[in-house]
């Protein structure tokens, strides 16, 4: 043989599995959700998504090209960053400011901590939350609309003691954010993300089933009360897509379903106790700066070390 | 009743269709044959023998060079042509014997002769598995007669025949259990006479049903030995694994399977007990599956030892497509070859010539912690943390993580979806690790 062949060290197989195709499955599981939310709310909604998008992966392309470093805008991660920001947005929001939350997602929270990988909070949460924050007005309250009028989402209608359509919840009539209206929707891309091994149901059912029972035993003990919760707000979307984040989640399953409890307790705890009707985002934003200390405290076993000092 | 089975592990591309239903055909060796004095754990054998000298078949032409050490025998008869530092597949020079076939594989004497083993003591049994230079054939390579003889055999209550052969694309030791089925209960038995207390249990994955099928019909009057199917799946085959399957023991670093009871051989090894003990036959020979996508005729090989690797591909039809990588085992955890002329050792167990390497195609990404090698490790390791500890060196940390619990699988790496080297570097680690360890 006159060529020498390749040497590395083993192993020489690996899986199909890439981070490009893990993220571009999480963005195929959130069409449902937008189509339901452009469907519902009109070309505005449509728009608003492409600027999320387009702003997030723009950002993330002219950063690294003007730090110099290898631009990794095809690896999927900014367009799932987009998608999210837009899927959290109302949908009559002036467009600069999605467009300004996607410049934010990816270059401060994002990029400036190191890029993939080594963000400590999910980028377009944390942009959500800046934008909740710096513009209110346009954010939240009377700038949800349904068929072109200002209406109550259905959580600030329970926060002052009104009662709900917990049908019209699950289909997603009801008005609120782009994606987070139809809990249908967003179950069918759950399941695409579950049958996909995409996520494993550990941090999603943790929080769910938490939150359940924190509604239950502090909020009316009935089941339409707690269903209401379930379905309303972006509890659905936020358990599935947001706070399965991989970067921004322990990596040790016990540490997933601790952190789906604090997310859970959290929740409940900002919708009833708390001043706004909904709390998914800070849950989640406050428990992803929990997640080194839950993954200190719940590194595993190793196998036959059981009962032993390390 | 779920099959018996480990938590975490992998389910890589099995490529055993290749040659699974190819018979073992013997390969007589044309050329040199080279024997490394390092083909096991331990210290290296002593050369008998020098240039110039006649050999025979079976004879013992290095001698063992400490208490976990092994002979080496020569598996062709000829002349001595050279005592000197040949490559072996893992990369290393190793002082190496080469011998000149004449081809008459005249042995020595009394080789062959059938032997009872019920007439011998345990003693007896101990030093002709020494003297016919077995060791563990599984890959490891642990000299068999120390491992035969833990400080306490009265406490061993398993003799674990290891016939998972979890690694993708290997088929040898599948042959082995169709088409010698009674040596590897033969072995068994002789093994059991050793261990007063023991049963023995032949563990198969269940993606070999044949084999199962009829080593349990074998066994069926046999009130000592039992057949226990495996779930498929990788590393299933590794020792705590399978361990842990059979017996629901757990084995860890600081541990020997003694320590829970337990021997564990694979089904070659048992097989060579078998023919040292009762067909007074040392080894000799070694099954090598010939496979991959690059291979014309991929093939199962009964040859000598120190056969060159070459030899083997050639009867295998050579290539049919230019491979990019060749690997001295599986695509798991064999060893990747930059040349193919190397021999046979001990340790051998299969030729994976694959036209694509996997490895090379992609560049490592940034780690997303996605958690699928945590899901993955057998031994219930944090790859990702440790990744950080090997990407600053820190030997302290990487310890502190239980990285030198780390059996090296590549459970791990295989799932990456970054394609991260995790194996290679927990391996240079572990080195590291070991090397403080040896200063301090």
């Amino acid at each position: 043989m006159n060529k020498l062949l390749n040497v590395s060290s083993s192993p020489h197989a690996r899986s199909n599995v890439l981070t490009q195709n893990l993220m571009f499955d999480v963005a195929i599981a959130m069409i449902p959700a937008s189509v339901y939310g452009v469907y519902q709310f009109g070309l505005k909604a449509l728009c608003i998504l492409l600027v999320t998008i387009a702003g997030s992966v723009l950002s993330e392309y002219v950063y690294e090209s003007l730090m110099g470093r290898p631009v990794t805008v095809m690896d999927g991660s900014a367009l799932v960053t987009g998608m999210i920001l837009g899927l959290n947005m109302p949908p009559e929001i002036p467009l600069w400011i999605p467009f300004l939350g996607s410049i934010f997602a990816i270059i401060v929270v994002k990029q400036l901590y190191g890029g993939l990988g080594q963000n400590f909070m999910n980028p377009a949460l944390a942009a959500r939350c800046f934008l909740l924050i710096s513009f209110a007005n346009q954010m939240s309250g009377s700038a949800f609309k349904l068929d072109g009028v200002s209406t109550a989402t259905p959580l600030s209608v329970m926060k002052n003691g009104g009662t709900v359509d917990v049908a019209a919840m699950f289909v997603g009539k009801i008005p609120g954010t782009i994606g987070e209206v139809s809990v249908v929707a967003l179950l069918i891309g759950a399941a695409y993300l579950l049958y996909k091994k995409v996520i494993s149901i550990r941090i999603p059912a943790a929080y769910l089933i938490s939150f359940a029972v924190f509604v239950f035993i502090f909020g009316q003990h009935t089941p339409a009360f707690v269903l209401a919760h379930l379905c309303g707000g972006g509890l659905i979307f936020g358990a599935f897509f947001m706070a399965t984040d991989y970067v921004t989640s322990p990596i040790t399953p016990k540490g997933q379903i601790v952190f789906g409890i604090l997310l859970g307790v959290l929740t409940g705890l900002f919708r009833l106790f708390g001043g706004a009707p909904e709390g998914v985002s800070y849950a989640i934003i406050i428990s992803n700066l929990m997640v080194p200390l839950i993954e200190k405290a719940t590194l595993p076993v190793a196998f036959g070390k059981e009962g032993k000092k390390a | 009743m779920g099959l018996a089975t480990f938590k975490g592990g992998v389910h890589p591309y099995e490529g055993k269709e290749l040659s699974e239903n190819q018979p073992i055909e013997v390969l007589m060796p044309k050329g040199e044959l080279v024997y490394p004095v390092s083909q096991h754990i331990g210290a290296p054998a002593k050369p008998l023998v020098k240039k110039g000298d006649q050999v025979l078949v079976g004879q013992k032409i290095a001698e063992a060079g400490g208490f976990v050490s092994a002979h080496v025998i020569c598996s062709v008869s000829g002349t001595v042509k050279a005592v000197e530092p040949r490559r072996m597949a893992n990369g290393a020079m190793v002082n190496s014997i080469v011998v000149e076939n004449d081809g008459e594989y005249k042995t020595v004497e009394g080789m062959g002769a059938d032997r009872d083993p019920s007439s011998l003591s345990k003693e007896e049994i101990l030093a002709i598995v020494k003297e016919a230079g077995i060791v563990g054939l599984g890959g490891a390579g642990f000299p068999t007669q120390v491992k035969l003889a833990p400080k306490d055999p009265s406490k061993i209550d398993y003799v674990i025949v290891n016939g998972a052969e979890c690694e993708p694309y290997l088929t040898s030791d599948y042959r082995l259990m169709l088409e010698e089925p009674e040596k590897i209960i033969g072995g068994l038995k002789v093994m059991l006479q050793l261990f007063d207390n023991a049963k023995g249990v032949i563990g198969i994955e269940n993606n070999k049903p044949e084999a199962i099928n009829k080593l349990t019909e074998l066994v069926k009057d046999e009130p000592k030995i039992e057949v226990c199917p495996l779930k498929t799946k990788y590393p299933q085959g590794g020792e705590r694994t399978l361990i842990y399957a059979v017996t629901g023991r757990k084995v860890n670093s600081s541990m020997l399977p003694a320590d829970a009871g337990c021997i564990v051989d694979n089904v070659d090894t048992v097989v060579s007990i078998y023919m040292a003990v009762c067909k007074s036959t040392p080894l000799l020979r070694k099954i090598i599956t010939v496979t991959g996508d690059a291979i014309a005729n991929p093939k199962n090989f009964n040859v000598r030892l120190g056969t060159c690797y070459q030899e083997l591909i050639d009867a295998a039809g050579g290539f049919k497509t230019e491979p990019e990588k060749v690997i001295s085992g599986g695509p798991m955890m064999g060893q990747a070859l930059f040349d193919v002329t190397i021999p046979v050792s001990k340790t051998s167990s299969a030729l994976t010539c694959l036209s694509k390497d996997q490895v090379a195609e992609m560049e490592p990404t940034a780690c997303i912690r996605c958690g699928r090698c945590v899901e993955a490790c057998p031994e219930n390791l944090v790859p990702q943390k440790m990744m950080k500890a090997a990407k600053s060196h820190d030997i302290e940390l990487f310890q502190k993580l239980n990285g030198m619990e780390c059996v090296e699988c590549g459970s791990c790496a295989w799932g990456c979806p970054a394609r991260l080297q995790l194996t290679q570097a927990f391996r240079e680690m572990r080195v590291a690790v070991r090397a403080s360890a040896k200063k301090a």
